[in-house]
């Protein structure tokens, strides 16, 4: 019903249908250089992925002891050294801009590496292309199996291999859950079922997103849903390296016996011998000698299958190799090929990289373990008093970032003779309050600044509130307006 | 419909036979998931009907099976909320006022009840912030007609001021000039004679001798001997620079010849001990405590 075929005789060779129904890649297995960079990244990323929650990290009694904790409860973020509160959640801006930056560089020296090495979508599939082979063989297998009937062998490796890509996307999810409470207690509750009701709910939904993505939808991810390969094309330039199929060496086409007897009449023949060995390893199902192409994750796949196949029929490797168009025409005028990766784009990329890091590194190193903020009331904004004074009242809130309770002073700066009172403050020392900041915590404090009437006063003055870590001498200090009615 | 039999070309399907301006419609059915989507939800609002309450009748409405009811879903939530507040109130209930604003953690607690309840039930009158109004005290200055201490903060809220309860607070501004106690040209010596006593400018021909006996024989026994107000009878202070109802001539004199009796109700009834309490604390940290 829903897929109309239009009846042959009313085809024309200009009409194409205009919805093609997706064709199932089959990629084949292939082992060389790029193949087992792409194992060993996949081992690190997924390794990092699945055991980082495991990591523990000590940061003192009563502080969590997990490496990386997003603590949503205590709105807190932990990444080893580093402690975020959620009001400074602008280092998340910074990480994400120098993500991008890191994403723009890795492009214009190498194309797409990001997707076709590290990108997630990239790393699951190809695990989940692994299981595949190993439990229902290789491409050939794959493809005959699919054309023939069902049998009761076939029904039982499917399932098998459903099996275990269900139990890998139940573990990614289960992984990420774990990031956002303690690793260890977590996995125990959730074999006891124990755990809250949102974790189960977060794995079920990333394990059926990880199931659905990694195990059927694949390279249509990267060609239908991804901005990234339209915004990479935008980005991109002459210089920058991609996977390339050398045409000017390449062509024409032809068999290794054809080339043969071309050659021996002393006329060019192409290197390619037509073998689409190239193709049947794509894993977005691509031909890379039609040219660079939206489909290409530029993983080198076709690579290795071409070297493989070219060392077997005796001609130079590297046919299909990282190469820009520069050097297809360098070679073709018979000139020197050339790489430049210090060219003015990455430069500024990278130094781009480098300011960020320095102001994130700058930033943290700098930020301050206490602190304090100020907000004026609204209403009223001044209060008259009997004996005809002026008084403001202020809420102040305090950040002790510290593991430890402390001791602090307020001082009030700004409007002549102001005195200071704090609500539920019984300290011994009126004129300079003195409370305690629990530790890890925020402390809000309501205040009062009265000072003296004056008719010649200006309307509103600047008040400065100073907080003192007896202990420490650590200072902090915020700003307001004393305002007269 | 049988001369409709037009194939499309490109798309294969037939055409509807409408033609506009040689525009031709295809004949698309709705996809089906569309249509079973469509069939499920009439079965589903058909359960919903029997289910829940759906139908309105003449007197009432079909209950439906589960009995479901929003107001006792409410109710529940409600009864769930204080459950789980419990704990942290009875400890509220249990203190003193003035341990409650000795401990941060039971100060901000109380602070915390206390705002949300006062701008639920106080604010129509004393504005968000207690700030007051004309008739309606500000509760953040200095200056408590029936006292500012925690425990008279909290009395006032309990029984409130000629609100009738029994433990009111009871205090009438006599009306001398309507009860023709007081003559028209001495209710304006008198109300310059109070404003000479906060310190606010006379009126020019202001006989301050003939004031300060008027007051004298009129005013002392609330107000007292100099005009410093009594918080026992709801007396205000008239040498501060707070008025409640105003300060100038024409304010003084309507208060002199009408008198004034404004109300604050009773809340003892109305709102749990505990949260009488969180709202005296409140109200004291606005500032206005003495």
């Amino acid at each position: 019903m829903n897929k109309p075929v239009p009846p042959a005789e009313l085809m024309t060779d200009e009409d194409g249908p205009l919805y093609a129904p997706r064709k199932k890649v089959y990629p084949q297995s292939v082992s060389g250089r790029f193949r087992s960079i792409k194992w060993r990244l996949m081992a690190v990323c997924l390794g990092v992925y699945y055991l980082l929650p495991f990591v523990r990290w000590h940061r003192g009694l009563g502080a969590p002891d997990q490496a990386v904790l997003i603590d949503f409860p205590n709105r807190r973020f932990y990444f080893f050294f580093i402690e975020l509160w959620p009001q400074e959640i602008y280092y998340f801006t910074g990480l994400l801009v120098l993500a991008a930056f890191a994403l723009f560089l890795m492009n214009a020296l190498g194309g797409r590496i990001w997707c076709g090495y590290l990108c997630p979508q990239t790393v699951w599939t190809d695990l989940f292309y692994a299981v595949e082979r190993l439990v229902e063989g290789d491409r050939r297998a794959q493809m005959k199996a699919d054309a023939g009937p069902m049998t009761v062998n076939r029904a039982g490796r499917r399932a098998l291999k459903h099996a275990i890509w269900l139990m890998i996307a139940w573990w990614t999810g289960g992984a990420w859950v774990l990031y956002f409470a303690d690793a260890p207690t977590l996995v125990r509750d959730l074999a006891t079922f124990q755990a809250p009701a949102i974790a189960y709910v977060w794995i079920a939904m990333l394990t059926a997103s990880t199931y659905l993505l990694a195990g059927y939808v694949r390279e249509q991810v990267c060609v239908y849903m991804c901005p990234w390969p339209r915004i990479q094309a935008a980005l991109t330039d002459e210089w920058a390296l991609n996977v390339t199929y050398k045409y000017d060496r390449g062509e024409p086409r032809c068999s290794v016996k054809k080339a043969f007897d071309i050659r021996s009449l002393g006329e060019k023949a192409g290197d390619c011998i037509d073998c689409n060995q190239c193709v049947a390893v794509c894993p977005t199902g691509i031909d890379i000698r039609d040219g660079a192409q939206l489909g290409c994750i530029q993983c080198g796949l076709c690579i290795d299958a071409c070297d493989a196949v070219m060392t077997k029929v005796s001609r130079k490797a590297g046919l299909i190799g990282y190469d820009n168009d520069i050097n297809v025409q360098r070679r073709v005028a018979g000139k020197q090929e050339i790489f430049k990766p210090v060219r003015a784009r990455t430069v500024v990329y990278a130094s781009l990289i480098t300011v960020v890091c320095a102001v994130m590194l700058y930033a943290l190193m700098s930020r301050t373990l206490l602190d304090v903020n100020v907000l004026h009331d609204r209403n009223p904004i001044a209060v008259r008093l009997s004996d005809g004074a002026i008084r403001n009242g202020y809420t102040l809130r305090f950040l002790n970032k510290r593991g430890f309770d402390r001791v602090i002073a307020i001082d009030v700066d700004g409007p002549a003779e102001a005195k200071l009172h704090v609500i539920g403050s019984d300290s011994v020392t009126p004129d300079r309050p003195m409370i305690v900041l629990a530790r890890d915590t925020t402390t809000e404090l309501r205040v009062l600044v009265t000072t003296p009437f004056d008719e010649k006063a200006e309307k509103s003055v600047p008040v400065t509130f100073r907080v003192t870590d007896i202990g420490l001498g650590e200072v902090a200090s915020a700003t307001d307006h004393f305002v007269l009615p | 419909m049988s001369e409709h039999n037009e194939i499309d070309r490109v798309s294969g399907r037939s055409t509807t036979g409408h033609d506009w301006d040689g525009i031709k419609e295809l004949n698309t059915p709705l996809p089906r998931w569309w249509v079973l989507t469509f069939y499920a939800t009439i079965v589903w609002a058909i359960g919903y009907w029997v289910v829940y309450p759906a139908w309105p009748l003449v007197s009432g409405y079909t209950t439906g099976l589960f009995q479901y009811s929003t107001r006792a879903s409410v109710a529940t939530d409600l009864a769930d909320l204080e459950k789980l507040r419990g704990e942290k109130m009875a400890v509220l209930g249990n203190a003193s006022l003035a341990d409650i604003e000795k401990d941060p953690a039971l100060l901000a607690l109380a602070r915390a009840r206390g705002k949300t309840v006062f701008a639920d039930n106080c604010a129509p009158c004393h504005g968000s912030g207690g700030a007051g109004a004309k008739g309606y005290p500000n509760l953040n200055d200095d200056d408590w007609l029936w006292g500012g201490s925690l425990d008279q903060i909290m009395q006032t809220i309990q029984f409130g001021a000629r609100s009738g309860h029994a433990k009111t607070h009871e205090g009438q501004m006599l009306a001398f000039g309507r009860d023709g106690v007081l003559k028209k040209d001495e209710i304006v010596t008198v109300a310059n004679y109070v404003r000479s006593l906060s310190g606010l400018s006379t009126a020019p021909k202001f006989d301050a001798a003939a004031g300060k006996k008027l007051f004298t024989e009129n005013c002392t026994s609330c107000h007292g001997d100099n005009g410093k107000g009594n918080p026992e009878l709801g007396a205000p202070n008239l040498t501060d620079q707070i008025w409640l109802y105003g300060s100038d001539e024409g304010a003084l004199v309507e208060t002199i010849t009408n008198g004034r009796a404004g109300v604050m109700p009773a809340w003892v009834g109305r709102l749990d001990p505990v949260t009488v309490k969180a709202l005296a604390v409140y109200v004291h940290s606005l500032g206005g405590g003495k």
